[in-house]
């Protein structure tokens, strides 16, 4: 059991540390200063989400780590984010639309989560959703402005979410990792929230004019530790600092 | 004491009016204090934590402990009335209830303008200097102000 929820953990810890890093990213290059400093205040949301969610993991491991040994030295191949996260930020349309596709699902799986029977989770994931309500609004105000807008920025809009778009059925992959926890009760099936979730994005998509492509959502890989060529790179620069000196504070 | 401690973002409430410390148990020369965090990425709790040991510390406990509690998550509505005027009457629009929270698309939410009340105020961002507060201006009075979100 407390294997299982140890990697279900880092699952999810590393999606918003990963997706909080991508964020971070538009910090001192938003395309407007009040969007930099949403994306920027999003993204540390999402770091204290991975923060909570890694610090619960390594107590779960019993081996002595804490959130930062996890989230600076762990490899590639040890991180368990959705591939969905990892992809460069792009323009700020593809940083914008990725985030409401997942934020949408946040909120489902964070609702459903807060009802676990694991007391910490439950509270984690409770504080968690509220926060992700905000995210959730930000995000789909700026995909109805966008896609709704400009032949410039419904152009924009359209590329992301066609290049976006088949990295989204990994949101909803789950293994024996979930069953296991499903079956005491700690986590939630993922098969009900997919539905919601579809409808939810489909509707605000249809709103900002975008047409969602036809094609399958099929890339996955991510929870089993395979990543694209993005992950490494940006590893590289999140962790250097920690790892050219250990245990340093300021 | 701990009303001495200031919120380092918000320094005109304190860490207990804003509801961050949840209790405090004393035993003899030993304090334990828990405190739960405002929003999951707020960067002061660090600082929060250290200010509420060193105040602790210089009242006299030889031991403080603090313990961070995620459950049951931090509202707004822990903010009682007189640190709402608090806010009001340093610039910040305090917030409402907090019982019907955002989904998708626009804000419909009108917020009074804490300089001269008008509800004639547009939202500019909504997220401010920090993630607990959006960005307004008033059309009315043209000052442009920050609103403590209901959360």
């Amino acid at each position: 059991m407390s294997g299982a929820l140890f990697e279900y953990l880092l699952r999810h810890g590393d999606d918003r540390l990963v997706l909080g890093h991508r964020l971070s990213e538009w910090c001192g290059h938003g395309p407007i200063l009040e969007e930099d400093i949403a994306t920027s205040n999003i993204a540390l949301d999402l770091l204290g989400h991975a923060t909570m969610l890694l610090k619960l993991a390594g107590q779960v491991e019993g081996n002595g780590r804490d959130e930062d040994a996890l989230a600076y030295w762990r490899d590639e191949g040890q991180f368990r984010n959705l591939q969905l996260v990892e992809l460069p930020k792009g323009d700020f349309g593809f940083t914008i639309l990725r985030q409401f596709l997942f934020d949408a699902w946040s909120l489902h799986h964070l609702e459903a989560l807060a009802r676990s029977s694991h007391a910490e989770l439950a509270g984690i994931a409770a504080k968690a959703h509220k926060e992700t309500r905000y995210h959730l609004r930000h995000s789909s105000e700026w995909v109805l402005r966008l896609g709704d807008g400009t032949a410039e920025s419904r152009g924009r809009m359209q590329r992301a979410l066609d290049e976006l778009w088949p990295w989204t059925g990994e949101l909803s992959w789950q293994d024996e990792v979930d069953r296991e926890l499903q079956a005491a009760g700690i986590v939630p099936d993922l098969e009900p929230l997919k539905a919601p979730w579809e409808t939810m994005v489909r509707g605000l998509l249809t709103r900002a004019t975008l047409v969602v492509p036809a094609g399958p959502m099929r890339m996955t890989g991510g929870r089993r530790g395979r990543h694209t060529e993005h992950l490494g790179h940006m590893l590289a620069e999140m962790q250097i600092v920690a790892r050219s000196h250990p245990g340093a504070r300021w | 004491m701990l009303d001495a401690v200031k919120d380092p973002e918000v320094p005109v409430l304190s860490v207990v009016e804003l509801g961050v410390v949840r209790g405090v148990q004393v035993d003899g020369t030993k304090a334990t204090v828990t405190i739960t965090p405002t929003y999951s990425g707020c960067p002061a709790m660090k600082v929060i934590e250290d200010d509420v040991a060193a105040a602790l510390h210089a009242a006299g406990f030889e031991t403080v402990v603090v313990n961070t509690v995620y459950s049951p998550a931090w509202t707004t509505d822990w903010i009682p009335e007189p640190a709402r005027e608090k806010l009001r009457a340093y610039g910040i629009a305090p917030p409402g209830a907090a019982d019907h929270l955002v989904t998708l698309g626009a804000t419909v939410r009108k917020v009074a303008c804490p300089f001269c009340g008008s509800f004639n105020t547009v939202t500019q961002s909504e997220f401010g200097s920090t993630a607990c507060k959006s960005l307004h201006v008033c059309q009315a009075c043209r000052q442009p102000f920050e609103h403590f979100k209901p959360f």
